[in-house]
């Protein structure tokens, strides 16, 4: 269980973020969560509530956007998602693809401020 | 007042601090023209043992050391100054796996010029490490025998991360029926092409393979 770690690596983060931008309060962080990350969604959630209590964070809401990994087929020359991260092979022609191109993102995207 | 929300755009890695880090560690190994390799596994898959044997071989042929991690004792350092190579325990605490910043400090007052190879073992822990860049040049994932063939499926993102399997214990994979085949293709399931070795500490199965993988590795590098 890491993902207290990372919920209070995200505060400081949006912490930073929001005087920078010269506001006082966060309402909301998304982030963008890849299925090969390694971070848990509800662990994160459950984390992060607890991780903001007496921050600016306190009471805002963490909105996850979860990301699929994303594969290259070298046969069908193009771009595919997986369904899941324990198969990875090309869902249409079922070639081994090792070629990760998106779903190990662990990235802050955007702050809802005032 | 809700109303006077907005929205900034960020873009920002959360891990971006220890991913800055583990880069600066990379060049420095290399610059340094030091081969980092780590070993991650569930707790007891046999790490500790794997690298005793990895250390005792090559201390002859090349200038070795070895950083462990692991929540608490100094027990696993220990044993491998047996080996009589330089040796430093990471006692993390609380925290489950190493981060690039533990190694940076682990390695302070070291000559990193002195050596070809470090290896770096990280807590016993097939979830966490996954995130947490160390800056090696390869990093090993272990299973033992006794775990089960469908390890990989279980774990994938450690699995994926990886860049070799190292199946430990082999000379027990008959008494507890293990299935090399299914073992296998667990592996190619979640990282194909990955290469596999299967070892014995114990009776030294493997060990020629894995260390002659190791010195074209190290080579190829320098």
């Amino acid at each position: 269980m890491h993902e207290l770690s990372i919920a209070m690596s995200i505060i400081g983060m949006a912490t930073e973020e929001v005087a920078r931008h010269g506001g006082t309060q966060v309402n909301a962080v998304h982030l963008k969560l890849g299925s090969l990350s390694g971070v848990v969604k509800d662990a994160l959630l459950f984390s992060y509530e607890a991780a903001c209590q007496d921050t600016p964070l306190q009471g805002s809401r963490l909105v996850i956007e979860e990301v699929p990994v994303v594969v290259y087929c070298p046969t069908c020359r193009k771009e595919q998602t997986l369904a899941s991260i324990q198969f990875f092979y090309c869902p249409v022609c079922a070639t081994p693809t090792p070629e990760v191109l998106r779903g190990v993102e662990l990235e802050v995207t955007a702050l809802e401020i005032q | 007042m809700m109303s006077s929300s907005r929205l900034v755009e960020v873009r920002q890695n959360v891990l971006k601090q220890n991913d800055a880090l583990a880069r600066r560690l990379r060049e420095r190994f290399a610059q340094s023209g030091v081969y980092v390799v780590s070993l991650v596994s569930s707790p007891g898959a046999g790490k500790t043992a794997f690298l005793e044997k990895t250390l005792a071989r090559l201390r002859s042929r090349a200038r070795v050391a070895a950083l462990v991690g692991d929540l608490a004792t100094d027990n696993d350092a220990a044993r491998l100054a047996r080996t009589e190579v330089p040796v430093r325990q990471i006692t993390t605490g609380t925290v489950c796996h190493l981060e690039a910043a533990m190694v940076e400090r682990a390695l302070e007052g070291w000559e990193l010029g002195e050596l070809d190879c470090l290896f770096i073992e990280n807590v016993g822990n097939l979830v966490c490490p996954s995130s947490y860049d160390l800056g090696e040049n390869m990093r090993l994932v272990l299973m033992s025998v006794t775990e089960g063939e469908d390890k990989p499926l279980k774990y994938p993102t450690i699995f994926n991360t990886a860049d070799l399997a190292v199946i430990t214990k082999i000379d027990l994979a008959a008494a507890v029926e293990f299935d090399l085949s299914a073992a296998h293709k667990s592996i190619q399931s979640v990282r194909p092409g990955m290469a596999v070795m299967e070892v014995s500490a114990k009776t030294g199965q493997g060990m020629d393979e894995w260390l002659q993988l190791l010195g074209l590795r190290f080579s190829s590098q320098a």
